[in-house]
């Protein structure tokens, strides 16, 4: 699990996946898919006025990856509220928030991750079971966004939350039943790095 | 006759001082975007979000993911409260952990 992302000339990236990076990614993808949940169009009925004045939900999703991935927009992580009224306020701020933008927020996700699996099952065999991908510049920002998204899932379930947690992800035993996750976590980084770098203005 | 109009004068003050209190302007202070630190996003990434995103230098994109990184947070972008709501939700989009709020001083 070497492969990094290059640069193509002209624009866009490549990277050569081997079958079993292909079906670990593409696994992952269809998990974050099916975790995100259909969207409003899959839910509604066949009206689209309906689906177009669909509103999202106001509470925090249950998951706690979910739960990362659309956070409350009124709430500071770091600060306390001064008064149970402030509380309040921000929490029904955040609920509003909610309503109006995480079925969009949702949707984007879930198209990132779409995208990914689609550009996996389209790849034909150059060699012993491995094959290069090609982005364009625009599928390169969907993929380094579904590979973030990615990373953010598998860093909530292995419940990374400071930076010292990152740490003592290196240093797990073999036989500790997180490691093939946190493998995973790792190469992800890498190939997400190396994807930035290539879009780097 | 005299009990009647009485009352009057004083309903009219409630009612005056009642709109006062609604009537209080939005203190003009403006509200800003905060993106928050987290182990997991990769500091090459937020530096990439802010540039592209803000069309920030890559100097001070740059500046800002090591104000994250070492002070937990960093104020990203400032403006009424619509234009933060906007940024918030991009940032959320980008999976950045952002909030919004009316700045304090």
């Amino acid at each position: 699990m070497s492969g990094t992302f290059e640069p193509l000339p002209g624009g866009g990236a490549a990277v050569a996946l081997d079958d079993v990076e292909i079906s670990i990614i593409r696994s992952l993808a269809v998990q974050l898919m099916e975790l995100i949940g259909p969207g409003p169009a899959e839910d509604a009925p066949a009206d689209p006025l309906a689906e177009l004045f669909a509103e999202g939900p106001s509470e925090p999703p249950a998951d706690p990856v979910l739960r990362r991935l659309f956070p409350d927009a009124y709430c500071d992580p770091e600060r306390v509220p001064d008064s149970p009224g402030e509380a309040e306020e921000q929490q029904a701020h955040s609920a509003e928030f909610r309503r109006y933008t995480e079925n969009d927020l949702r949707a984007g996700k879930r198209e990132n991750a779409l995208m990914v699996i689609r550009s996996l099952d389209a790849l034909s065999p150059v060699g012993e079971g491995s094959a290069v991908l090609k982005l364009s510049p625009e599928e390169s920002r969907q993929w380094l966004g579904a590979l973030n998204d990615l990373r953010l899932a598998i860093g909530s379930r292995l419940e990374i939350v400071g930076e010292d947690d990152t740490e003592l992800l290196y240093r797990l035993p073999d036989e500790d039943p997180r490691k093939p996750m946190v493998m995973a976590y790792l190469w992800l980084g890498g190939l997400q790095e190396s994807l930035v770098e290539t879009l780097m203005p | 006759m005299g009990h009647v109009t009485s009352p009057a004068p004083v309903e009219i003050e409630r009612t005056e001082s009642a709109e006062e209190v609604f009537a209080v302007p939005e203190p003009d202070v403006p509200w800003v975007t905060i993106v928050h630190n987290d182990p997991v996003n990769l500091m090459s990434y937020v530096t990439y979000v802010f540039q592209t995103y803000f069309g920030y230098t890559k100097d001070k994109a740059h500046k800002l993911m090591l104000d994250v990184h070492h002070k937990g947070r960093a104020v990203v972008s400032s403006g009424s409260r619509e234009e933060m709501e906007r940024d918030v939700q991009a940032m959320h989009g980008y999976g950045l952990w952002a909030t919004l709020q009316q700045d304090r001083k």
